[in-house]
């Protein structure tokens, strides 16, 4: 199907919107645009970080969800309590794939669930004395854990638990960081609060734990990842690409990381932002009140990987500049392998991505490396800070679309065609069964890396072999199928 | 006679619980089958039935016993005074918890438990001051409590209180049986204190049930954790109370309040001199200011 024109992507919104109450149509309306790269703000054509209308299927999860499932949960050897019901921290546990090294329940806690597993008796009489026993007994039952975290669930907000208090009691007693954070769920519009206030947190009771200690040596090379949280290894594959050009990665924030690492950050030279979205909150802090410049790169895909590696780069001497050439250099036959490999079978293959975070506008340069074109992409929780930075990223009349809700994603597919979908899970078997090739692109539907060279290359094959999966063929019954069609020609 | 649920709302420390418990000892004098939920976590709403400090709780049994689910109904019902059977909610110390969910969770439990049988002829709740929140609102919900009484006297705050929780009454009884059964004042022997009150129900739609006049054989009582109806049963306050209870008992007058303003509410007490006119010169004055004035 060709590319729809300026006018054909605005009728189509037009039409899907067709189905709304009044008001409804007038809300929606403003969170879905056609792309138009010559704007430089995205506030001219987009709205975003609205409250979801009532009603409609969201995407969006919660401040917990964001605090504890996104920017804390993965710093593996702290325990991070799901501080009140059980659900919310058992029904998240262990679901986003940060790997990590390290022995589980021993020194690292990653995928283990900790709650305080609220019960009547704690809403009534308040939890802040089973949290301080909680505490004790972590101590005495993990004593490899190097600090604490205090994931406030919803009630923790309404009774008015002085979660603070035990904190700083907790801290003396154990003598390790106990980090009390509120992020409780009803906060905010989306889950994007809540890595706001994970931000905070670490700001407020972590990084400057090691000011005025220069016992940690330091080099003219050192930086830090932020906002990579090693889904399917995807920090690992970063990594390696860093410390080949001549780079020391002081830390990792969060995937894999440890709470050491982010108390040395301040020691850093640069911060290196992945993640934009979750975690410019302590990059601009940093920033601020250590002096530490941070950049942005995009390590999907080899043109954004070179791209990045130059820029980041151009921050440092020319040991470093030569170093990013030599990365580029060596793995130049491996990726153009793969693309020689791949770019045959995708060529043209048209794309719509749905998802959160960074990816909806950092995976575009991947699929453009595989001769695939991005036609449509939203974010969930997205500011419009990360439209700003989409744009340009976008080909001129192809749809943006805020906080979607099901029913115009599902339109939108219906009326563009996309050969590929990538969303989230809730999404992967509403678009599989209606017969289009679907990959889950939070957790890389159980695959990855795709960071990096190497994840380049998984990220090449995984949608090869979701594209060209021979079962779409068999998605129409033969007795439906018309005399002109592949399969009655191949019967024949 | 069918089960009739009531619940006692008004001021805090206008004397809800006293007039709960010497008006259902009344009742309970003439042959009725009454219950107390106590809805306060300072559970002092059945001491002067059942002569103790305080009952232990719902909600401290719960805590105890690991959930609700472990208690029994036995564990909490405790029978006083005339066979008035008497549970109290319970809940945290100020300060921390939600109180009100622990209204919620021992009024669920009670329900659950069957403790609202057949032969109750009355529930009365007694409920803490103010309804600051859903928890505290638990009783005048769907299937609870269908009479509100309001106690209040002729001071300045308790009316507010009275008009404030006439409010919240229309809430409840627009989407279900709720209604407002009359006021109850409570005397502190201000000046005409039983035509300001019958003026105020009149105005909000309801009628003063009756006027309690101050008596210090309601303190000699409570000192030794009883009723007057039990202390002193020849008492002349006593019969106030046994009035009381019989008004309680024929009323029929269950109406949705028409709460007023404050404009309106105050002009009823300029009326009745309990508020001088306004004078607006010194309003945000100093003391100071308005001595070099």
């Amino acid at each position: 199907m060709a590319a729809l024109t300026r006018e054909e992507t605005e009728a189509l919104i037009q039409e899907v919107l067709e189905i709304y109450p009044e008001q409804a149509k007038k809300d929606r309306a403003k969170h879905l645009a056609v792309n138009d790269q010559s704007l430089e703000k995205s506030n001219k054509c987009i709205t975003s970080n609205r409250k979801s209308l009532p009603g409609v299927m969201t995407i969006r999860g919660c401040a917990y969800a964001g605090s504890k499932g996104v920017v804390w949960g993965p710093i593996k050897d702290m325990i991070h309590i799901s501080h009140g019901p059980v659900g919310c921290g058992q029904y998240s546990r262990a679901g986003r794939r940060n790997y990590y090294v390290g022995t589980t329940g021993v020194n690292t806690f990653g995928t283990m669930n900790f709650t305080s597993d609220f019960t009547e008796k704690d809403i009534v009489f308040g939890g802040d004395k089973k949290l301080a026993k909680i505490i004790t007994e972590i101590e005495g039952l993990f004593p490899l854990h190097k600090g604490i975290s205090i994931q406030s669930e919803c009630p923790i907000g309404l009774i008015g638990d002085d979660i603070e208090a035990v904190a700083k009691k907790g801290n003396k007693e154990i003598n390790k960081p106990v980090v009390p954070v509120r992020c409780e769920g009803f906060r905010g519009v989306s889950q994007s609060l809540g890595h706001h206030i994970a931000n905070d947190a670490i700001r407020d009771w972590v990084l400057g734990n090691r000011d005025g200690d220069d016992s940690f040596p330091t080099t003219p090379y050192d930086v830090a990842v932020i906002g990579d949280y090693n889904i399917g290894g995807d920090a690992w594959a970063s990594r390696t690409l860093l410390e080949e050009m001549g780079l020391r990665v002081v830390a990792q924030w969060s995937g894999d990381g440890t709470i050491a690492e982010i108390e040395n950050t301040p020691k850093v030279k640069l911060n290196l932002i992945h993640c934009y979205r979750s975690m410019n909150y302590i990059a601009r802090h940093m920033e601020e009140k250590y002096k530490i410049p941070w950049i942005e790169y995009n390590f999907f895909g080899p043109t954004k990987i070179a791209e990045s590696l130059r820029r980041i780069a151009s921050h440092f001497d020319d040991t470093i500049k030569e170093g990013a050439e030599r990365v580029i250099k060596r793995y130049e036959a491996e990726y153009e392998a793969v693309i020689a490999k791949y770019k045959p079978r995708l060529e043209g293959k048209r794309v719509m991505l749905y998802i959160g975070g960074l990816r909806p506008r950092h995976v575009i340069g991947a699929y453009e490396d595989l001769g695939m074109e991005v036609v449509g992409t939203g974010y969930e929780f997205g500011h419009n800070d990360d439209y700003d930075r989409t744009i340009k990223e976008m080909g001129n009349a192809t749809l943006l679309y805020d906080d979607v809700t099901g029913y115009e994603f599902e339109e939108f597919v219906k009326k563009v065609q996309p050969d590929l979908v990538g969303s989230g899970v809730k999404e992967k078997y509403i678009f599989q069964k209606m017969g289009v090739p679907f990959r889950q692109m939070h957790s890389w539907d159980y695959s990855g890396p795709y960071h990096g060279y190497d994840g380049f290359a998984i990220f090449a094959r995984d949608m090869d072999m979701t594209i060209n999966n021979p079962c779409w063929k068999q998605v129409k019954a033969p007795w439906k199928t018309d005399a002109s069609s592949e399969a009655v020609k191949v019967a024949a | 006679m069918a089960l009739r649920q009531c619940a006692i709302y008004g001021k805090g420390g206008i004397g809800k619980s006293t007039t709960t418990q010497n008006l259902v000892s009344a009742l309970a004098e003439l042959g009725n089958k009454v219950m107390i939920v106590g809805c306060d976590p300072k559970a002092d709403s059945t001491r002067l039935i059942l002569h103790a400090k305080a009952q232990t709780t719902i909600m401290s049994l719960a805590a105890e016993a690991g959930s609700v689910e472990d208690l029994e109904l036995e564990d909490v019902l405790k029978v006083g005074y005339g066979g008035i059977k008497c549970v109290e909610s319970g809940g945290p110390e100020p300060g921390v918890g939600c109180a009100g969910r622990g209204v919620i969770t021992a009024i669920n439990f009670l329900e659950e438990e069957g403790a609202y049988d057949d032969e109750l002829d009355f529930v009365f709740y007694d409920v803490l001051g103010d309804v600051v929140c859903g928890g505290f609102a638990m009783p005048i919900r769907e299937n609870k409590a269908q009479e509100i009484y309001i106690v209040c006297s002729g001071e300045m705050m308790a009316m507010y209180a009275a008009n404030n929780i006439a409010k919240g009454i229309v809430k409840y009884a627009n989407s279900g049986s709720v209604r407002l059964a009359g006021l109850i004042c409570n005397s502190r022997n201000t000046a005409r204190e039983d035509e300001l009150i019958s003026a105020l129900a009149a105005k909000i739609g309801t009628t003063m049930i009756h006027f309690v006049p101050r008596d210090n054989v309601v303190q000699r009582a409570e000192i030794r954790r009883m009723t007057v109806i039990e202390y002193e049963p020849t008492a002349k306050q006593a019969d106030e109370y046994r009035q009381l209870a019989m008004k309680i008992r024929d009323n029929r007058n269950f109406i949705i309040p028409t709460p007023i303003t404050m404009d309106e509410l105050e002009e009823l007490m300029m009326e009745f001199g309990i508020l001088e006119q306004e004078d607006e010169s010194v309003i945000g004055k100093t003391a100071a200011e308005e001595a070099t004035a």
